[in-house]
């Protein structure tokens, strides 16, 4: 502090409350140096396994850590490389998903980049664990960083000697490629992560058998989550009773969140689990700017669904948000304050799943199109009742029947937006209105003749020219105020753009 | 391939580097340089701190260092100075704000109140 003013990081609001755990080392050590890896007791973990741990030890720690896949679901991690420990094969895998692609969601770049030594020597500890040689990345081509600086610190840890043949002198080898995806959506999904390593289209394939019994190459393999991958050496380190010691019963450690949106401090957010919603809203996020209203909150991206204001003192861990129809999700965090239509946040959502669907099943490939359909409907105002019925009929036959997690989360963001904001889709059906003044055939501008000085510029800035003058003369005004000819009108919003008075208004 | 007393060292040099623990008036400048930091544009802003210190000659006592996210979006670029125990975070930075930096307070040891975090309105 200098003359109350805060000059640390360290001391403000947004900061203060979190628990950097899976960060610890982003944004304070060179990614690109292994020394200063080192010097954060890097490598320790790995030989701490190495020495004086058996396998079982190992993912006992990690049974006991209470510690859950970051990716969203929420497995138990010990508990899915017990599995794959427990079958016998000549080669099993350790992979790790960078894939990572919900809209709003960089946490795991965040690592990749800030932090990648810690991943590698996570998926060495698993290797050692499970029984594996072998391990892959699968990180997006858009990471361009992410994937240089992965590259850069499996040199350096072969060059040291901790990666490859031998480590340590203990016998055990272990190495790492790192495979490009080319960015669908789906192939952060794990079936088809793997087809996609193997070098096929990434398609999903029905599970069981499940990867750890027959995963990549056919062989006993598990997937892990980046963040989760961040988690584990500071597990070996500390134990399983210090881990389990942060978040909540059923919730262990803490979760990153990727804080963006409505919201005053965006940015990376690492917080116990169990933190409640309002917390991270107004304490860490500094509340909602332009002294608008916080309407509602979105976790878990295009698979999670709104946690509306009445709820936001919701905490956050997997089993409070999946009460309420949201999920805790990657790590997307996205805030929406008075100006959002849920009606079209759940089109923008199920745009996206429509999009990505990788059309091998037919419930996700037609069933998205089919209520995306009736989204535009509604959207546009030629909407009706039955719409939303069928909405949830649709949602739910998909849910059941799609054969992915893509398609059986695709329907989460309509669900819990007709379930906390059914308002608003009757309002676009029966008023033919849009509340938040968002979709385009639902609203219409309007000017206030007594505030419009008839000074013009919306009207000389009107691409279809649809603003006229008129004989009106507001009370302490010299000139005609103009108003909006709404048959002509495309909402292109240049108006209110230019419009200095707050004359106009959408309505 | 290294020895576990080579690793050791290194572990232990490493470690004062980044602590400075056991190093009057020694400083660290770390530039978040993550793909978020090098779109806002840091890699001037650690390009201006590299050649201020050098230019400067205080390369033994102050290190300059690239780093991953900090966090702080809006913020970016952000630049942290590490002195003993005293931890600055420079915000919104471009290489003319580093170049200051580098002879206010890695040379002068003042901390240019006006380039913090606290006193930066987003």
């Amino acid at each position: 502090m200098t003359d109350n003013i805060i000059t640390s990081l360290a001391d403000t609001s947004f900061y203060k409350i979190q628990r950097r755990i899976a960060l610890k080392n982003c944004g304070v050590i060179d990614p690109e140096n292994i020394d200063e890896y080192l010097a954060m007791d890097g490598y320790m973990a790995l030989h701490k396994v190495l020495t004086e741990m058996t396998p079982d030890d190992v993912i006992q720690v990690m049974l006991d850590s209470g510690l859950r896949g970051r990716g969203g679901a929420g497995f138990p991690t010990g508990l899915k490389w017990k599995f794959a420990k427990g079958y016998d094969a000549p080669q099993k895998y350790v992979c790790c998903n960078a894939d990572e692609g919900d809209p709003g969601a960089f946490m795991d770049r965040s690592v990749l980049e800030g932090d990648p030594h810690v991943v590698l020597e996570a998926m060495a500890i698993a290797g050692y664990a499970i029984g594996s040689s072998q391990g892959y990345i699968y990180v997006r081509a858009e990471y361009p960083v992410a994937v240089k600086r992965l590259n850069i610190a499996l040199q350096q840890a072969r060059e040291y000697g901790l990666f490859g043949k031998n480590i340590y002198g203990t016998g055990f080898d272990f190495d790492i490629d790192i495979r490009l995806g080319a960015g669908a959506f789906v192939c952060g999904e794990e079936t088809a992560l793997m087809t996609s390593i193997e070098g096929n289209r990434g398609e999903p394939r029905p599970r069981p058998p499940f990867p750890a019994e027959k995963g990549l190459f056919q062989s006993p393999s598990i997937l892990n989550n980046v963040e989760t991958w961040a988690n584990i050496p500071q597990i070996i380190l500390n134990g399983a009773d210090w881990f389990s010691s942060v978040g909540t019963e059923k919730s262990k450690g803490t979760k990153v969140f990727a804080l963006g949106g409505k919201i005053r401090h965006t940015g990376l957010v690492e917080i116990p689990m169990g933190t409640p919603l309002s917390t991270v809203i107004d304490e860490i996020g500094g509340g909602v700017p332009n002294g608008k209203k916080f309407k509602a909150a979105q976790t878990g991206g295009p698979s999670g669904g709104c946690i509306p204001a009445s709820h936001i003192n919701v905490q956050m861990d997997y089993e409070h948000l999946a009460e309420i129809g949201s999920i805790m999700g990657s790590g997307g965090l996205i805030v929406m304050d008075e100006d959002n239509c849920m009606v079209d946040i759940a089109k923008f959502f199920l745009t996206f799943t429509c999009d990505e669907s990788c059309g091998k099943c037919t419930p996700c490939r037609i069933g998205t199109k089919r209520m995306l359909e009736i989204l535009d409907r509604i959207t546009s105002g030629k909407g009706t009742m039955e719409d939303i019925d069928k909405l949830e009929d649709l949602a739910y036959y998909i849910k059941d029947n799609a054969l992915c997690g893509l398609g059986q989360t695709a329907p989460n963001p309509v669900l819990s937006t007709i379930r906390f904001f059914r308002d608003e889709y009757e309002a676009h059906i029966n008023d033919r209105h849009c509340p938040a003044a968002v979709c385009k055939e639902l609203f219409h501008y309007v000017v206030d003749p007594d505030k419009c000085i008839g000074c013009t510029q919306c009207l000389r800035n009107c691409p279809p020219f649809a603003i006229t003058k008129t004989d009106y003369i507001a009370e302490g005004h010299k000139l005609p105020s103009v108003k909006i000819d709404n048959d002509k009108c495309i909402k292109c919003g240049a108006c209110i753009e230019k419009c200095k008075f707050d004359a106009i208004s959408k309505q | 391939m290294k020895s576990m007393q080579e690793l050791a060292a290194i572990r232990e040099a490493m470690k004062a580097e980044i602590t400075l623990a056991g190093k009057p008036g020694a400083k660290r400048v770390v530039v978040g340089m993550a793909t978020c930091g090098i779109a806002a544009g840091a890699t001037p802003v650690l390009n201006a701190f590299v050649d201020g210190v050098k230019e400067a000659g205080i390369g033994d006592k102050v290190s300059v260092k690239q780093t991953g996210c900090v966090g702080i979006c809006q913020y970016e670029p952000v630049a942290e100075v590490y002195d003993g125990t005293e931890r600055t975070t420079y915000v919104k930075m471009d290489a003319e704000k580093a170049k200051r930096v580098v002879e206010e307070h890695l040379i002068g040891g003042k901390v240019v109140t006006e380039y913090t975090i606290g006193a930066t309105e987003v």
